[in-house]
Order: structure tokens, then C-alpha cells, then sequence
């Protein structure tokens, strides 16, 4: 994580009154954490949306109509892969191709 | 302007004067007239305020602490069973510094069931960074109300309290309440204007990872050093309130026929109108009885109790709560309050009134009598009153 994003202090005095840091989560990635991964079959969808209705961790955007997976912050869950109708997301391990 | 109002009533119109932005709220009985007041007060256009309908007290807290977070001056109100499901957001409430304004009915944990009057679940929320009070009229709790959203938002507290008002016996009972006007309320409390908040402009984290050897530590103190700072200003809110509005209830204990008292019993909540009638009674005959009310829990009123200390010769406890393996909460703490000083008086602890068993003045008098009768309380250091053996 950059410094810049640090709460940085000398004496507790310094500290902000709530525990809060400068725009965290767009730098500190969480999707290290997966042992499965989601993958795309796009020859099997239709486009419907449903991976990204479902995710909830907002880490499927849709992008020029097709499902494209954050793997930043995808933690693996496996949703996206359990509601689509189509099959067109598989898990696979994390190491696997 | 005068009105008669339940001790319910009193807390939706204390949120309505102190113009709480954001409620949140689950209804649970007996805190349910609460929620249903302020809905009527919404739907008749009389009180503007957005009510956020939540599916259980955890998500009621939780929407109370985000509403506080962006801004919002907060209120919600629970009891009981309810309290405790909240237990976990209290301590989020606290830690992110956001002074929500909470009513607590005292009311007993199942099982058995039993919706009557009882201290434990608020006395169980001791550790949360939560200030804590406890009134004995309508009218204290209106008025401790707006007090409390001053404390609270002062920016050197910036910590939530929680009001607490006896099952039925005070949450039900009617009384006449003088209800300020509205200007006057504006003047005292003022708009709440926090220094931090969650903003989509200005993008943050709100209770990210702390690693140990970070800040969590420091943190902690912050809140510590809060509570400290809270101590003068809920001397100070209350000294403005009375000038302002010519009611006290004298800050962190209300004291009742002190000044010569040798026994001082101390309680909280609606049984302190019954131990003043004993008094009162126990006065004629040139007994030299008081009574020390017990208002704020938290911050806990340390010198206060060593004054009174200083002039009595035995003071008696009463706990409307237990703490299995030791004692009553309240007796424990006065005497650790005390320890410090070099002429300690005797201190005993009486347990009464748990789900909702009546404390009535007999009961008020088998404990002044036993108190008169101890000389020491090495064996027995406190009593269950009118248990059946």
C-alpha cells in the first residue's frame, strides 16, 4: 500500500477522530484471498447480467455488454458461477489457466 | 407548554424538539409507544425526520451509526433482548465517534420471559464507550434528552448515549410534562455540525485494519480521554439547561436529604421515588436518612461518591441487576470508588426488584432497618431482599 494512503502519526494527538483512511479500499486489494476462481465461458453467454446482479462484492462489470471478472477484489465466492444459467462461469483453482 | 405524557411519549418528543434527523428504529415491548409516537408525529406533519424501518436492532444500530457518520443528528430506541442484539454495533457506535442519542427501557433477559422492569441489559453494556443515564420522571426524560444530544456532540466528546427509563413504571406511567418551546430548544442544542464526515466527494474508509502495532491502541485512549472530558460537560450542559429552562437534576447525582443524612441509600431509576417517601416518613421520627440517585453510570462519578462518603456514615446499594460470581454492578463500583480513601464508611449492597419484582416501601424499610444494624460486612457484604427461602 502507498504511504500516502497510511495514517501517519506522532502522538495520538495527531490521530483523526474516527478510525478512517484516505480512499483504502481502491488501493488495497483483496482478491489475494481465493483459493477458486471464476472463469468466463463467453461462448456460452447471453448476456443477461445476472453474474453482475449477484456478486457482492461489485467485482463483475459489464463491459461492452459482457461480464468482465475484478479479479483485485473477487474474493472467489463462487455466486456468479452457482446463478448463471448458462454455464458461461466455471470455478477453477486459483493456479489453473 | 404543558402536556401529559408517558415516559415513551417524553423520548418521541425529546427527538422531535432536538430535531433528530435520522431514526432508526425496531419496536420491542415496552419501548414499542416510542417508535409508534414518532410515527404518528410523522404522519400527522407535526415532525419532520427521515424513519429508516429496519428488520432487527443490529441493522437499527448499524443504520444509526451511518446516518451519524454523513452527518445526521441520530436517534433510536430499544429495550431489553433488543439492547443486547445491538451489543456488537455499540461498540462500532462508539469507536467511530458518532454521539447517537439512545432510550433504553429497562427490562429483564429471558429466560423466563418477563417485560418488567429490571437493569441488566443496559448495566451489561458498561464496556461499550457508551455514556449512560438513568431518570426517574417524564419530565427528566425529556429533558435529559436534549441534554444528552449537547454532551454528546460536543466536539471533544463526540461519544453516543443511551437514556434509561424503568419498564411500565416509567416507560407507562403519565405524567405532566412542561415541554419547552420549540426556539428555546433551537438555541440550547444548535445544528450538529461534525468535523469528520463520510462524503461521496471525498472518498474514505471507515474502520479499516488496524495491524497492532498501528493506531488501534491509540485509539482506544482517544476514547477514553473523551469520556473524561465528558464528566465537566455534563456539569456544564446541566448548568446551562437550568438557566435556560429552570430544571436540574444535579448532574451526575441527585441527591435527596444529604446534607446531615448517616445512611445514604443509592439507587437508580423509578425506586427512588419510593425510597424518598421512606425517607420522608423516617425524617419525621428524626431518623437521619438521604437518598443519592444515581443518574450517570458512565462516566462513572468517582469524587462524587467520595464527597458524599466523606459525611455518611453507611451508605446502602441497590442493584436492579446481578453479576453472576460477584455482586450487584452498582455496589461494586462505589466501593472501588472508594477504596482510595482513607476513612471508608460501611458499604452494603441490597439486591432487589429483578424481573420487575416490586420494590415497594417495605422493602425501602427492611433495607434501612439492616442498615442500621450492620457494623461490619465482612460476612455478609450484601443481601437479596425478600427472596423466598
Amino acid at each position: 500500500m502507498p504511504d500516502e494512503y497510511e495514517i501517519v502519526y506522532k502522538t495520538y494527538k495527531d490521530l483523526p477522530l474516527s478510525p478512517i483512511a484516505k480512499g483504502k479500499s481502491l488501493v488495497f486489494k483483496t482478491g489475494s484471498w481465493r483459493t477458486m476462481k471464476p472463469k468466463l465461458v463467453l461462448e456460452n453467454c447471453k448476456k443477461c447480467g445476472i453474474c453482475w446482479k449477484y456478486c457482492p462484492d461489485v467485482s463483475i462489470l459489464i463491459v461492452d455488454d459482457y461480464p468482465k471478472i475484478d479479479y483485485n477484489y473477487c474474493k472467489g465466492c463462487g455466486i456468479c458461477a452457482n446463478e448463471c444459467p448458462f454455464d458461461a462461469i466455471v470455478m477453477v483453482e486459483e493456479d489453473s489457466k | 407548554m404543558k402536556k401529559v405524557l408517558s415516559g415513551n411519549a417524553a423520548a418521541a418528543y425529546g427527538s422531535k424538539l432536538a430535531r433528530a434527523e435520522v431514526i432508526s428504529a425496531y419496536p420491542i415491548t415496552p419501548q414499542t409507544k416510542i417508535v409508534e409516537k414518532i410515527a404518528d408525529l410523522i404522519a400527522v406533519g407535526e415532525f419532520e425526520t427521515e424513519f429508516v424501518k429496519v428488520e432487527s436492532e443490529h441493522s437499527a444500530m448499524a443504520a444509526a451509526v451511518s446516518a451519524s457518520l454523513v452527518g445526521a443528528r441520530t436517534f433510536t430506541a430499544t429495550s431489553s433482548q433488543g439492547l443486547l442484539l445491538m451489543h456488537e454495533i455499540l461498540h462500532w457506535a462508539s469507536a467511530s465517534r458518532t454521539p447517537i442519542v439512545m432510550v433504553n427501557i429497562n427490562r429483564a433477559l429471558a429466560p423466563p420471559w418477563s417485560v418488567w422492569a429490571d437493569h441488566t441489559d443496559t448495566v451489561a453494556q458498561r464496556d461499550t464507550g457508551w455514556m449512560q443515564f438513568y431518570c426517574e420522571s417524564c419530565q427528566e426524560v425529556l429533558d435529559t434528552m436534549l441534554q444528552l444530544y449537547k454532551i454528546a456532540e460536543d466536539k471533544d466528546v463526540m461519544l453516543p448515549a443511551m437514556l434509561s427509563e424503568d419498564a411500565f413504571l416509567l416507560s407507562h406511567t403519565s405524567e405532566i410534562v412542561d415541554m419547552p418551546d420549540q426556539d428555546m430548544v433551537d438555541d440550547f442544542l444548535g445544528s450538529f455540525e461534525p468535523e469528520n464526515i463520510m462524503d461521496v466527494d471525498n472518498p474514505m474508509s471507515f474502520g479499516s485494519l488496524s495491524m497492532p502495532h498501528q493506531y488501534f491502541y491509540e485509539f482506544r485512549y482517544k476514547i477514553a480521554e473523551a469520556m473524561e472530558i465528558a464528566r465537566s460537560k455534563i456539569l456544564e450542559v446541566e448548568k446551562d439547561f437550568e438557566k435556560r429552562f429552570g430544571r436540574s437534576y444535579g448532574g451526575f447525582i441527585d441527591l435527596y436529604r444529604c446534607d446531615d443524612a448517616e445512611i445514604v441509600l443509592v439507587a437508580a431509576g423509578s425506586m427512588s421515588s419510593t425510597i424518598r417517601v421512606a425517607i420522608d416518613e423516617l425524617r419525621e421520627k428524626g431518623e437521619k436518612i438521604g437518598l443519592a440517585r444515581l443518574r450517570v453510570f458512565r462516566p462513572f462519578p468517582i469524587e462524587e461518591f467520595r464527597e458524599i462518603a466523606k459525611k455518611a456514615k453507611k451508605i446502602g446499594v441497590l442493584d436492579r441487576s446481578f453479576c453472576f460470581g460477584y455482586e450487584g454492578a452498582f455496589f461494586t463500583e462505589i466501593k472501588s470508588a472508594l477504596f482510595d480513601i482513607d476513612e471508608r464508611p460501611i458499604v452494603k449492597g441490597y439486591v432487589v426488584g429483578l424481573g420487575g419484582r416490586d420494590v415497594t416501601l417495605d422493602v425501602i424499610h427492611e433495607i434501612i432497618d439492616d442498615c442500621q444494624a450492620t457494623t461490619d460486612t465482612r460476612t455478609e457484604p450484601f443481601k437479596w431482599i425478600g427472596l423466598s427461602r
